[in-house]
């Protein structure tokens, strides 16, 4: 079972939609008792990072979250949901979760932000099981005004490029991370979700 | 790169989608859930549902339309019509829609557009425009294409920008003769 972590903000209905399509077990909910026995956990997430952190420690997620996964649960954070899994966002100057070592951005380019819309994805690691079937420079649907900067550049799985080429994809051990929304990306981002729940069930 | 995208907008009514020719002589073209599964599978990269003759009484209705639509499509959806409050907003988002159309609503009341954009993001605020061509301008045209706002579409556009549109969604009237949008 996947437990999407409800944590008080939008965009939920639509994760737990794709995992009912693809015939995944899941449950949204901020339970203790569910997330400690979820076989994966999907932090999901539209809005702010100071906002975001705010809601997980409210309800104590955010020390249960960081226990389950350094003990090995897979995860995966979508766009915000990734983001807050870094060290610190400069949205807002907060700290954020520390599993992976990074940073979060605002964009430095020029152009409109939030990048609203579709944009392709440079596969640069395709080794792995999450980039199974997945074609060079696919369209995901991305929704964002901040970037992740990972420091361990052998994390990044994919990139794309708006002004600037930044990470889209990563994964560290247990944990992927994606800045677009593949529950809204159509076939090829169902395709990598199923990838990605593959891969967990794997690691069980 | 961003590229270009190919959204198929659906005009509906009554739970109905229907066509019609610069908004009036609507007929019937079928259900909006089985539709926008249709435009899905074929391709299209997002969706936009707007309800031309929002009233009370078609909220619901609309918002189970957004509730089974929600389950069936793969990709993002705006919905838009009758909403001028943050709680019709709120509702319409709570049932799936990825993003919220204003128009009537906001030009009345241009503060929508900025309560809406600190409460859900400036990403699901999409000013949905009606334009019509008087004279040498472009002009605002409310009511479901009844009233001619007087006001240059330009202007609106900078004034919704600033107080938090994520996304413009602009019709003009006078080419919906041949069911387009611009």
């Amino acid at each position: 079972m996947i437990a999407i972590i409800d944590y008080g903000i939008n965009n939920l209905d639509s994760v737990k939609n794709a995992f009912d399509r693809l015939e995944v077990d899941s449950i949204v909910t901020s339970d203790f008792n569910i997330i400690s026995r979820a076989n994966g956990l999907i932090l999901p997430g539209v809005g702010t990072a100071i906002e975001g952190m705010r809601n997980l420690k409210k309800l104590r997620i955010d020390k249960l979250l960081t226990s389950e996964v350094r003990n090995g649960k897979p995860l995966l954070g979508i766009c915000l949901g990734m983001q807050l899994l870094m060290d610190w966002s400069e949205e807002g100057n907060v700290d954020c979760l520390g599993l992976i070592d990074g940073t979060i951005e605002k964009f430095t380019n020029k152009l409109k932000v939030p990048q609203i819309g579709w944009n392709n994805v440079k596969i640069s690691n395709f080794e792995l099981p999450i980039t199974n079937q997945i074609a060079q420079n696919s369209y995901f649907y991305f929704v964002h005004s901040y970037i992740c900067k990972p420091t361990d550049a052998n994390i990044v799985v994919g990139t794309t490029t708006y002004g600037q080429e930044y990470c889209s994809i990563m994964k560290q051990d247990n944990i992927v991370g994606v800045q677009f929304h593949p529950e809204k990306s159509g076939k090829v981002g169902f395709q990598l979700l199923k990838n990605i729940i593959n891969y967990f069930i794997s690691l069980c | 790169m961003l590229t270009k995208r190919i959204i198929p907008c659906l005009d509906m009514t009554e739970g109905k989608v229907v066509k019609g020719i610069q908004f009036v002589n609507f007929r019937d073209a079928g259900d909006p859930v089985v539709l926008a599964k249709k435009y899905d599978e074929q391709g299209a990269d997002e969706l936009v549902f707007l309800d031309i003759t929002a009233t009370v009484d078609n909220r619901n209705i609309l918002l189970d339309v957004v509730k089974r639509t929600a389950k069936e499509v793969t990709i993002p959806f705006t919905v838009g019509g009758g909403i001028r409050t943050k709680k019709d907003m709120q509702l319409v988002l709570r049932a799936g829609a990825d993003k919220v159309g204003v128009n009537t609503g906001a030009f009345k009341r241009p503060a929508l557009i900025s309560e809406c954009a600190q409460s859900f993001g400036t990403q699901c605020v999409v000013l949905s425009l009606d334009a019509k061509r008087i004279g040498n301008q472009w002009n605002v045209i409310i009511d479901g294409g009844r009233t001619d706002t007087g006001m240059s579409a330009i202007e609106w556009v900078k004034q919704a920008v600033k107080l938090g549109a994520g996304e413009i969604l602009l019709t003009s009237i006078d080419a919906r003769w041949y069911e387009a949008r611009i």
